[in-house]
């Protein structure tokens, strides 16, 4: 039995693809195309893998640019696959905080990994993978450098939770001398207060898994900790969890219908 | 569609501005409504009106003043349409639905007004709308503090009434609105020049009764399963119920409420029976807002009720008839219109049981609560009524939206999420 699950993100595609013994991931930059992106990624499953194209059973997919690719048996959400994946690495959490490119979730979860309830950030960029990004060039660096580059003992704390606000009032931090590696612990207290209050309001039940792709950035996971104030696990893969639910999800279909 | 260019030329409207929205319309319509399959017969007529939507109703309202007849343009279900028509006026919602109104409100009013608000502002003072432009009066009231302070801007404008809508449904409250209808009653014969008495009334009362009656009918027939009419139809029916000639209105309800009961007789839908059964409750979706629902739709779930404004709020109270004096026709008409739970009351448990009712009776299997974006009224309420359905195990999600596309895929993600809590 062989199934592929791909999670078509705003900024990430990201593959699973299981078979009875063995299991492979893949992720590639979505680019412009999710279509072409879901392509690239059961290519480079079937490569890693050195199966066959119709040897794959089911192809399960999610993420925003599920609807946009035509090769899926089945679209889930992401909010079902990331429960589901979750619940396979760490049965014990109860809450996902997931924090992707263009939004935010808070999921509960039951014993089998079922979504009991959800959260997500209304339309606006707060809180997202979208506003560190703006942030980060606004500070002249990548993304994926404002983890390591943060300094919480200088913290200068962001009052405007608005994209468009906040960048202005970094640029006018930066403009008084205040360090940047203060200025970048503030980003991720904003985004950690704006995600914890949306938790807060579904309920926050212990333990607590925290995915997506701002998930790697240990900034956002200290500034999370302190909001709810509970320990917090970040999956070592922590990008993969939807394509592993939906991946884990064609599996079972595929082994119930036996 | 027949030509109006000179009618719209006549009213003053930016014709150019004006062309690009009917340029979209017919295609946003087509891809919303006319994909549905099995649509009743019924809905040929509604169909009609919204090709011809700037056009043939707006005729009618221009032959109705040059035959000295006045146009009441009003933005509120609280506003007693029966005033209006018993000193042979027209009352016509006007409310803006469409993104396309919401910069020329933006001009004027700040960010975070509501879109409704913001296009109605807009649709007059870009001059993209004849309904806004017809009207010899606005009645208007304060049921938010955006509309309050919006009618000011407004009132520069066009003749403008406000209506005092109490914020609490005591004795006393009633019996203020029953006084806020009796000056209404005294401006609309002032505008018109007619007086209204008992008979031309009690005939008012019969005639938009009989409306909300044709409307129940097509509620009733949505209780059915499998549904016999879309969410997206029977929404289309209410928001046209809005402006259109009431006496017409009702036939035509009436004959879509046959077609709907002999479908339920034969045991047809729209949806199949085992869909999911989607209760909406929250803010009005003023034509032609049709997002939310033709999102919740496209994802194979029938929307079978809607508590709101374009909802149950518009019809579900009838007016007594047995009153026979003037000063028991205003009482009636006040004690009817405070029946309705808006979330501008306080409290307003009402509206909670009315969702539970609702609930009930439609066999609903889960509820999406929504409000326009920045109305804090609806926003704040739907804290308590998430709270009072959860203990009853009723599944609810909350969405905040307004009328443009950007969040689509958003909203498409939440509401399948949504869905597949139901169906498992």
């Amino acid at each position: 039995m062989i199934v592929i699950g791909i999670d078509i993100g705003s900024v990430a595609a990201k593959g699973y693809i299981i078979s009875s013994g063995s299991h492979h991931r893949a992720m590639i930059p979505t680019g412009w195309s999710p279509r072409e992106a879901g392509q690239a990624i059961i290519d480079q499953l079937l490569e890693a893998s050195g199966l066959e194209r119709n040897q794959v059973e089911q192809i399960y997919v999610t993420g925003y640019g599920r609807v946009a690719f035509e090769h899926a048996d089945k679209t889930v959400t992401e909010i079902k696959c990331h429960a589901r994946g979750v619940a396979e690495l760490y049965p014990e959490v109860r809450t996902i905080i997931d924090i992707g490119g263009q939004d935010s979730k808070v999921i509960s979860t039951g014993e089998k990994g079922q979504v009991l309830d959800f959260a997500m950030n209304d339309k606006c960029a707060a809180g997202t993978g979208r506003f560190l990004q703006v942030m980060a060039t606004a500070l002249g660096l990548d993304v994926s450098e404002l983890g390591d580059a943060e300094d919480p003992r200088q913290m200068q704390t962001i009052s405007s939770m608005c994209t468009v606000f906040a960048e202005s009032e970094i640029i006018g931090s930066l403009a008084r001398g205040n360090p940047k590696g203060g200025i970048i612990a503030g980003l991720h207290q904003s985004v950690g207060k704006r995600v914890a209050a949306m938790a807060r309001r579904m309920g926050i039940k212990e333990q607590v898994a925290f995915t997506g792709g701002v998930a790697i950035n240990p900034g956002v996971k200290r500034a999370l900790e302190e909001e709810i104030g509970t320990r917090i696990i970040v999956p070592q893969a922590c990008q993969y969890t939807g394509a592993l639910g939906a991946a884990l999800l064609a599996w079972e279909t595929l082994r119930r219908d036996l | 569609m027949a030509d109006y260019q000179q009618m719209w030329a006549n009213l003053g409207m930016d014709l150019e501005k004006h062309d690009v929205l009917c340029e979209v319309l017919p295609e946003a319509f087509g891809g919303v409504y006319l994909t549905q399959q099995d649509r009743p017969k019924g809905m040929d007529f509604y169909d009609f009106v919204v090709s011809e939507i700037h056009g043939v109703r707006p005729a009618e309202m221009l032959q109705h003043q040059k035959e000295g007849g006045k146009v009441f343009g009003t933005f509120c279900v609280y506003v007693p349409d029966e005033v209006v028509f018993a000193a042979g006026g027209i009352a016509a919602g006007l409310c803006g639905g469409s993104q396309f109104w919401v910069s020329g409100g933006e001009k004027v009013l700040p960010a975070n007004t509501c879109p409704l608000i913001k296009a109605s502002v807009g649709a007059r003072l870009d001059k993209t709308c004849p309904f806004f432009l017809i009207p010899d009066m606005y009645v208007a009231e304060n049921t938010c503090d955006g509309k309050k302070k919006a009618w000011e801007i407004l009132a520069g404008e066009v003749p403008m009434h406000i209506i005092d809508i109490p914020q609490m449904k005591r004795e006393r409250d009633v019996a203020a609105f029953a006084a806020e209808i009796r000056d209404f009653i005294g401006v609309v014969e002032k505008v018109t020049g007619k007086k209204i008495n008992a008979e031309s009334l009690g005939e008012a009362i019969k005639l938009i009764n009989n409306k909300r009656r044709a409307l129940q009918r097509v509620y009733n027939a949505r209780k059915a399963s499998p549904v016999p009419i879309s969410g997206k139809d029977a929404l289309l029916v209410t928001q046209i119920n809005f402006y259109d000639d009431p006496a017409r209105a009702a036939q035509m309800a009436n004959n879509l409420a046959d077609e709907l009961e002999q479908r339920i007789n034969n045991g047809t839908g729209v949806f199949p029976e085992n869909a999911p059964r989607i209760m909406i409750s929250g803010t009005p979706m003023a034509i032609p807002n049709w997002k939310l629902h033709h999102i919740v739709e496209s994802l194979g779930a029938a929307i079978v009720v809607e508590e709101s404004c374009t909802g149950t709020r518009y019809f579900e109270n009838l007016v007594d008839e047995t009153a026979s004096t003037l000063d028991e026709q205003i009482r009636a008409l006040a004690e009817r219109y405070m029946k309705t739970n808006c979330a501008c009351f306080t409290p307003n448990s009402a509206r909670i049981d009315d969702i539970i009712r609702l609930a009930d009776e439609y066999k609903v299997d889960g509820i999406i609560d929504t409000n326009l974006q920045f109305c804090n009224l609806y926003s704040t309420e739907s804290y308590l009524i998430k709270q009072v359905m959860t203990e009853r195990n009723l599944p609810i999600i909350h969405i905040e939206t307004d009328y443009s596309e950007q969040d689509f895929e958003q909203l498409r993600t939440r509401v399948e999420a949504f869905l597949e809590m139901l169906r498992k």
